[in-house]
């Protein structure tokens, strides 16, 4: 699939995404919005995996460490086939299969159930090993929330990611710089962030993380990159793709409602020239 | 049916914040990424010095209050319930509850009301979690009232306190005026044929519980036991020898519980068949609110069907 087919299935997912959690009344739109190039990129083109066959062995594995965007994930999930579409707006309703944060003791293709923030890269970490002790091929990758990483978990996780040159594990910060109290930098200041990850160890790779061509390219420098484990600092925009979402915390965990839904809907369609 | 009014426990919490602020210097507020959903939004408003932002970052949190207590001040913190009693377990066990500091915790999203985030942001283990810690009081207030008078009456004593509250609106079933001691049973209604104790939005179920049991000329005490630690084993042990049966509620699993807590009273004192409602060693889901208590078990009517099983009980033995 080339960058111009991927854009199109972006804005599919971003629709999805507004009607998913419009439909449920309740979850998180702005995380998901600015991730979804970032998914798109991974999940139809660099990740080698079976939709029909979740537990394929020699899947790549991918974890949500920032669990709360399990919208963005199931759309793109349900556009490369695991589930038909219609189950989308189930999301978050009683007995769903699309909890409100990825659970994968119902979900088949969600690896380890997420939501307690700052877990998810040690569990890629422990991934990586694994497979390396294995001498399997398949690698594991990890999309963190930038707010996320103020977990001091993450910083123990990347510790022994660049102790053990885990070149088999690729990280994912969407860089939004918002989180739910406001600005990172007001929260607690994460800049300079890639400085961060170089001093333990890690490849990083700055880019746009809505221009898919970039962000194709960062999952293949991640793939061809020995000795290292690879992190994609990805800047976005926090509600991408709907004006009135874009940089505004509140956006963070409020859902649309039907007028705000359509106004995102038609926004969207708009830009589909 | 009552017409109770409905307001949120953390609007409680953090009225209660504002006074302390107003009236001591001495207490500053620490967040971790959600002070617009605890409250503690109005506190950095109101006193922007004292209140210290640490980012998502829960260890680091209940740590650095610690530090803050050590140079004499009295740190409040607040996040949800899971992130709070849960990712900083250790640091509360052993460097603020063995070094007794004074560090004073609010765990919100208590309990599977918490509804459509699902399992990974509904507290259910919370308080057995904390109540296993020595020198830990954990309050599990009922109401907006309640929350406020009990993040007051904490902030009074020197030592680590927990306080436990839902996400969700619940019904008001105390007045402003209502007596509250920490570690002091409350009985919000008088009865000698069985005793339900209850705890946090059970409070209310349990009223409701009550009066369909009157309906049927069964007379329920209602105790409501916000106090969790340290337990008035008083008013238990009196219960067991006045009613001589008893029906436990709480929005939390059975294990660890309140209704293992009175459990361990009553065989220790004054045996009688004892019957508790709450979780069942499950995890939660994502759903309404309403939905989850009725599928989970924790109605009034479910109070009422173990009320039955322990008057049975009680007149076989
Ligand atoms: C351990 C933990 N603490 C707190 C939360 C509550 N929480 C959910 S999302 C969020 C903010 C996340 O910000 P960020 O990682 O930047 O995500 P994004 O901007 O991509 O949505 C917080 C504090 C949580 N889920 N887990
Ligand atoms: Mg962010």
């Amino acid at each position: 699939m080339n960058e111009v087919d991927l854009n199109d299935i972006c804005r599919e997912v971003r629709c999805d995404i507004l009607r998913m959690t419009a439909a449920a009344g309740s979850g998180h739109p702005g995380g998901s919005l600015s991730a979804v190039e970032l998914l798109v990129g991974l999940y139809c083109k660099k990740l080698r995996h079976r939709p029909q066959e979740p537990d394929w062995p020699d899947r790549d594995r991918f974890i949500l460490s920032k669990g709360h965007i399990a919208p963005a994930l199931y759309a793109v999930m349900a556009h490369t086939g695991y589930f038909p579409r219609e189950e989308l707006l189930t999301l978050r309703k009683m007995g769903s299969r699309l909890q409100g944060h990825p659970a994968s003791m119902r979900l088949p293709g969600i690896e380890v159930s997420t939501g307690s923030l700052g877990q998810g890269l040690s569990v890629g970490v422990g991934l990586a090993l694994g497979a390396k002790l294995q001498r399997k091929q398949w690698r594991t990758y990890v999309l963190m929330g930038d707010g996320e990483i103020q977990e001091g978990q993450i910083w123990e996780a990347a510790m022994s990611a660049g102790h053990y040159r885990l070149d088999n594990l690729c990280g994912i910060v969407d860089r939004n710089y918002m989180q739910i109290d406001g600005n990172t930098e007001d929260v607690m200041t994460l800049d300079p962030c890639a400085d961060k990850w170089r001093a333990f160890n890690w490849h990083v790779v700055e880019i746009d993380g809505h221009d898919m061509e970039q962000v194709a390219a960062a999952y293949d420098t991640a793939a061809s990159t020995v000795g290292k484990p690879t992190l994609i600092m990805a800047r976005t925009v926090k509600g991408r793709g709907v004006p009135f979402m874009e940089n505004v915390a509140a956006w963070h965990g409020k859902a649309p409602s039907e007028a705000e839904l359509a106004e995102a809907l038609a926004h969207l369609a708009a830009t589909n020239q | 049916m009552h017409n109770w009014e409905w307001r949120l426990c953390r609007d409680g919490f953090g009225e209660a914040l504002l006074e302390l602020g107003e009236k001591d210097e001495r207490v500053v507020m620490l967040g971790a990424d959600l002070s617009e959903s605890t409250r503690a939004l109005w506190f950095k408003e109101r006193f922007p010095q004292r209140f210290f932002s640490l980012g998502i970052a829960e260890q680091n949190m209940l740590s650095a209050a610690a530090g803050l207590a050590l140079a004499g001040l009295i740190p409040f913190v607040s996040s949800y319930g899971v992130f709070l009693s849960g990712r900083a377990w250790d640091q509360i066990r052993t460097t603020i509850c063995y070094s007794e500091l004074n560090v004073k915790m609010a765990g919100a999203h208590g309990g599977i009301s918490v509804g459509p985030d699902g399992a990974t942001h509904q507290a259910l283990e919370d308080c057995a979690i904390m109540r296993v810690l020595p020198h830990m009081t954990l309050v599990v207030p009922c109401d907006y009232h309640e929350t406020r008078k009990a993040t007051l009456a904490v902030a009074n004593m020197v030592g680590p306190a927990y306080i436990r509250y839902g996400r969700e609106k619940t019904p008001v079933v105390t007045a402003a005026d209502t007596p509250f001691e920490l570690g002091k049973a409350y009985t919000m209604r008088a009865g000698d044929d069985l005793t339900i104790i209850a705890n946090g939005y059970m409070v209310s179920q349990a009223l409701l519980a009550a009066e369909e049991l009157a309906d049927a000329g069964i007379e329920a005490r209602v105790i409501n036991m916000h106090t969790l630690k340290p337990l008035d084993t008083a008013a238990i042990e009196k219960a067991a020898r006045e009613t001589g049966a008893i029906v436990t509620a709480e929005e939390h699993q059975l294990i660890g519980g309140l209704g293992a807590a009175t459990a361990e009273v009553v065989v220790a004192t004054h045996p009688v068949p004892v019957q508790m409602v709450g979780i069942q060693d499950t995890f939660g889901e994502s759903g309404a609110p309403e939905e989850l208590l009725e599928a989970y078990g924790l109605t009034a009517a479910d109070i009422v069907a173990k009320a039955r099983i322990a008057l049975q009980m009680k007149t076989k033995s």
